[in-house]
């Protein structure tokens, strides 16, 4: 049930924001402030998502898909194949839109998709969603 | 297969000749007019008339190519037209961060309001957040513009190159690869995720978040 995984939902973890266009950076930022996390950290690409990720200690990744060099899916096969990081919870937020997509990051391990355009209250039902399983 | 096409066929396996540039075609031609002396049979004249049409064809096509002017097509117009793209990003996200700069001064306000006033303010200022997504969408657009822009100058460059010799360097060596191509030739292979990213969709063309939360459930 949405409303039993809002009540469990740990709004103290750490979440890192992935996404090559700094004002999307931003507004994802916000709203996440507006669901009351306020731990949150940015990287501007798959490699610098990986390098925080290993470095610290994260509870949610909400990432973009098309950023060079390391793509979200790329990001997402390093985190699912790194024991530390594997259970982390995976959400993509992308503008990528097609099947084929959406089933190869499914199948690489994603924990919920977005697609761009979204509207905040997706982004806070995925979010439940996500935590509630983690 | 004969011995003789096999070993012609693993030679070209590992170094593909290169196609003939339009001065070499244009001379195997007049080599050939030149050998045709005497009487000629039908089929001699039906291919003399042929390959005087291709030499012709061929003098058309590199004089068509360089009364275009197709060499501003890479020096001026597509450079142009990607430097205006680029500043409609820029604008637009200068823009978009001034839209947030005020967004954000007035969350800090919102506790000032209290009750329904605040409540309604916090909507407002959400549903400005979510608008302000397109900026990241439209620059995505741009983007594949641009690089669609860039495919076809590359395109010009190795035709205006091989064919009306606008780009000598291109004819070195039977055929220089193409800037393009060198390009390529020099990047790893692209990852899954690199091959995947294809952009924003046009309306219709991708899935909507409904059938993506089916497919997703699909899996379960």
């Amino acid at each position: 049930m949405e409303g039993d995984a809002a009540g469990i939902m740990d709004k103290s973890i750490n979440v890192l924001i992935v996404d090559d266009y700094r004002t999307m950076l931003r507004i994802i930022r916000n709203l996440l402030k507006q669901l009351e996390f306020e731990n949150v950290e940015e990287a501007t690409d798959g490699r610098e998502a990986l390098a925080k990720l290993r470095a610290g200690n994260f509870g949610l990744v909400i990432s973009d898909w098309n950023m060079q060099p390391m793509t979200g899916l790329d990001l997402l096969k390093e985190v699912r194949a790194d024991p530390r990081l594997k259970a982390t919870p995976f959400i993509m937020v992308t503008a990528e839109s097609k099947t084929e997509n959406v089933i190869a990051a499914k199948q690489a391990g994603v924990s919920n998709y977005i697609v761009k355009p979204f509207n905040a209250e997706t982004l806070r039902e995925k979010i439940e969603k996500v935590l509630a399983h983690a | 297969m004969p011995d003789g096409l096999r070993g012609r066929g693993a030679s070209a396996a590992a170094a593909p000749p290169p196609p003939p540039s339009a001065e070499a075609i244009e001379a195997a031609v007049r080599a050939v007019l030149g050998s045709l002396e005497g009487d000629l049979t039908a089929k001699e004249a039906a291919l003399l008339a042929e390959l005087e049409a291709l030499g012709r064809t061929v003098r058309r096509v590199k004089a068509e190519i360089a009364a275009l002017g197709v060499e501003d097509i890479t020096a001026s117009h597509i450079p142009s037209a990607t430097d205006e793209l680029d500043a409609v990003v820029e604008h637009t996200a200068a823009a978009t961060n001034e839209i947030l700069d005020c967004c954000e001064t007035l969350e800090r306000l919102e506790p000032q309001l209290g009750g329904e006033g605040q409540a309604a303010l916090r909507g407002a200022i959400t549903r400005i957040y979510e608008a302000c997504s397109f900026q990241d969408i439209t620059g995505q657009r741009i983007a594949k513009v641009v690089a669609a822009l860039k495919a076809i100058e590359a395109r010009v460059a190795a035709v205006v190159g091989t064919v009306a010799r606008v780009a000598p360097a291109a004819d070195a060596g039977g055929a220089a690869a193409s800037p393009a191509e060198a390009a390529a030739g020099a990047r790893p292979p692209p990852t899954e995720g690199q091959a995947l990213a294809q952009g924003p969709q046009l309306p219709g063309a991708g899935v909507s978040q409904d059938e993506i939360d089916r497919l997703l459930a699909s899996f379960d």
